[in-house]
């Protein structure tokens, strides 16, 4: 599965114009990315592998964290049925339970507020 | 390729950069910690950008450094923050074959080059503030979903283009209009996924200052702040300000799409806010900035000498009612002083402020409020909504006088 993720990566780069000069053309490719290490365990490859279809990961790793399952859910219900995200409706129910045990609790010790 | 910037024109050569970019050696990377909790970012070096704060990576989303507001009312492009909602950025943009149209309910559809634009209408400037309807929603308390930002999602910057009205004069309104629609090059990742699109109201789109932009403080647009044009809204946050604009729609109906029917809406409340938790009972479309002020002379925590003159300086900006003043606390808000307002770059432009004081030694809480022209001015406790958007209490920041 890392060696998928892999290959769908892409490499930044903006190729063309200097800033603030007209006319030339201009290309762009987006960053790299990368499996976040809270991501990694086997459990969570349902949730990298549907997630990584639109967007990063760090879209999951920087939410607020300590919301329950119910703040996942929502989130999840939204991918699919609002975006009508490429998400098998079977895998749902794993993806939300994934995401609560990685990010529904508050981390044992909080950040220096 | 760690510059990520190169001065080479041909698509030709993109093949070979992207394969000797497929094993780069990763630049270590700093981090900073935004003061709320799972408030960790790298700091990313984007395409013509200096290292910002990262939010996240597909699509792009990076944030202002704070100390970059104590620097200059105008926001430099290469520090500007960056905020795309669907991961299909255009990948090549060639200036000479790029056309802007305007069709819809109109006499006469628009096709527009660049130099069309630049060479036929008459331009016009304005020193705006584009704020991310989001700014700060990492510090709602109780948190909510959605991008997790400081309050670096904002940026001033003196905007050149070409007012949107010129434009609809000249391809010719139908009666019957109601809305003016805005699509930019950037797509969705999968089809099902609503394309970025939003309207406004067609006496807004023609009120002469809306405007199609191409250059930022001097220079074209930065690519990831919309090249080669974008819509600039005054006054309205940034939602509006759709990127790489290329296709504008006069509509004989509102506009009921996905990012305006049912996203980036505000409870329809007279502060846009509900009880802590709760969800509103009716929204509408999120529209105009609500009047902010933030002190950037010091950060939270800063030692300065007791019983000196200490020269405190911020920035006040609103959504073009104009500053009428600032007022400043050094005791958590117990007695206010006027501050003096500096330089004036229009109504829609961050307004610095300044003023001296003499601390005695200990800790001061310094709270800064503005009020606009039209009586507006910020809360002393933080509003709340769901979507966490529109956030402007009245700062705080602690600073130790020894």
């Amino acid at each position: 599965m890392i060696a998928r993720i892999a290959g769908c990566v892409a490499i930044l780069a903006l190729i063309g114009a200097a800033p603030g000069v007209s006319g030339r053309v201009v290309h762009y490719q987006p960053r790299e990315e990368a499996v976040p290490p809270i991501l990694s365990d086997e459990a969570d490859q349902i949730v990298v592998a549907n997630c990584i279809s639109c967007h990063s990961l760090d879209y999951l790793t920087t939410q607020p964290r300590g919301k329950g399952a119910q703040f996942w859910r929502a989130e999840v219900t939204k991918m699919v049925t609002v975006f009508k995200a490429p998400v098998n409706p079977a895998d749902e129910d794993a993806i939300v339970a994934a995401l609560d045990r990685k990010f529904g609790s508050a981390p044992a010790v909080k950040p220096a507020a | 390729m760690s510059d990520a910037f190169s001065a080479y024109p041909r698509r030709s050569v993109l093949a070979g950069l992207a394969s000797l970019a497929a094993a780069p050696a990763l630049a270590k990377e700093s981090q900073v910690t935004l003061p709320f909790a799972n408030g960790e970012r790298p700091m990313v070096r984007l395409p013509q950008k200096r290292p910002l704060i990262a939010l996240t990576t597909r699509p792009p989303q990076v944030e202002t450094p704070f100390a970059v507001f104590d620097q200059g009312l105008i926001t430099p492009n290469d520090a500007f923050f960056v905020r795309y909602h669907l991961s299909g950025l255009p990948d090549t943009i060639d200036p000479a074959t790029f056309r802007l149209t305007l069709g819809g309910h109109v006499d006469h559809p628009l096709s527009l080059s660049l130099a069309a634009l630049k060479r036929d209408f008459p331009a016009q400037e304005v020193v705006a503030v584009n704020q991310c309807s989001g700014n700060s929603r990492g510090f709602s308390n109780p948190r909510v979903a959605g991008g997790q930002l400081g309050n670096g999602a904002m940026g001033n910057a003196r905007w050149r283009g070409v007012p949107l009205r010129a434009l609809l004069d000249r391809a010719g309104i139908k009666a019957g209009a109601r809305q003016v629609s805005f699509n930019g090059l950037d797509t969705p990742p999968v089809d099902t996924v609503p394309d970025f699109v939003k309207a406004l109201d067609l006496d807004h789109a023609r009120d002469g200052e809306v405007m199609v932009a191409w250059a930022m403080n001097g220079e074209d647009l930065p690519f990831l702040n919309g090249y080669p044009l974008r819509l600039v809204v005054p006054g309205w946050y940034g939602t509006y300000w759709v990127k790489h604009l290329s296709e504008i729609t006069v509509l004989d109906q509102p506009f009921d799409g996905y990012w305006m029917k049912t996203a980036y809406r505000i409870p329809d409340t007279p502060d846009a806010s509900v009880p802590v938790g709760t969800k509103p009972a009716s929204t509408r479309p999120i529209s105009k900035l609500n009047v902010r002020s933030f002190l950037t002379s010091h950060v939270d925590g800063a030692r300065i000498v007791a019983h000196r003159l200490t020269h405190l300086r911020g920035i006040a900006f609103s959504g073009g009612d104009g500053i009428a003043h600032v007022l400043v606390s050094t005791d958590d808000g117990g007695t206010w002083a006027e501050a003096q307002l500096g330089e004036d770059l229009g109504r829609y432009s961050f307004r610095e402020w300044r003023l001296g004081v003499d601390l005695a030694p200990g800790r001061h809480i310094i709270r800064v409020r503005a009020t606009t022209a039209a009586g507006e001015t910020q809360p002393m406790q933080p509003l709340w909504n769901p979507p966490g958007y529109m956030r402007n209490v009245v700062e705080a920041v602690m600073v130790e006088a020894v």
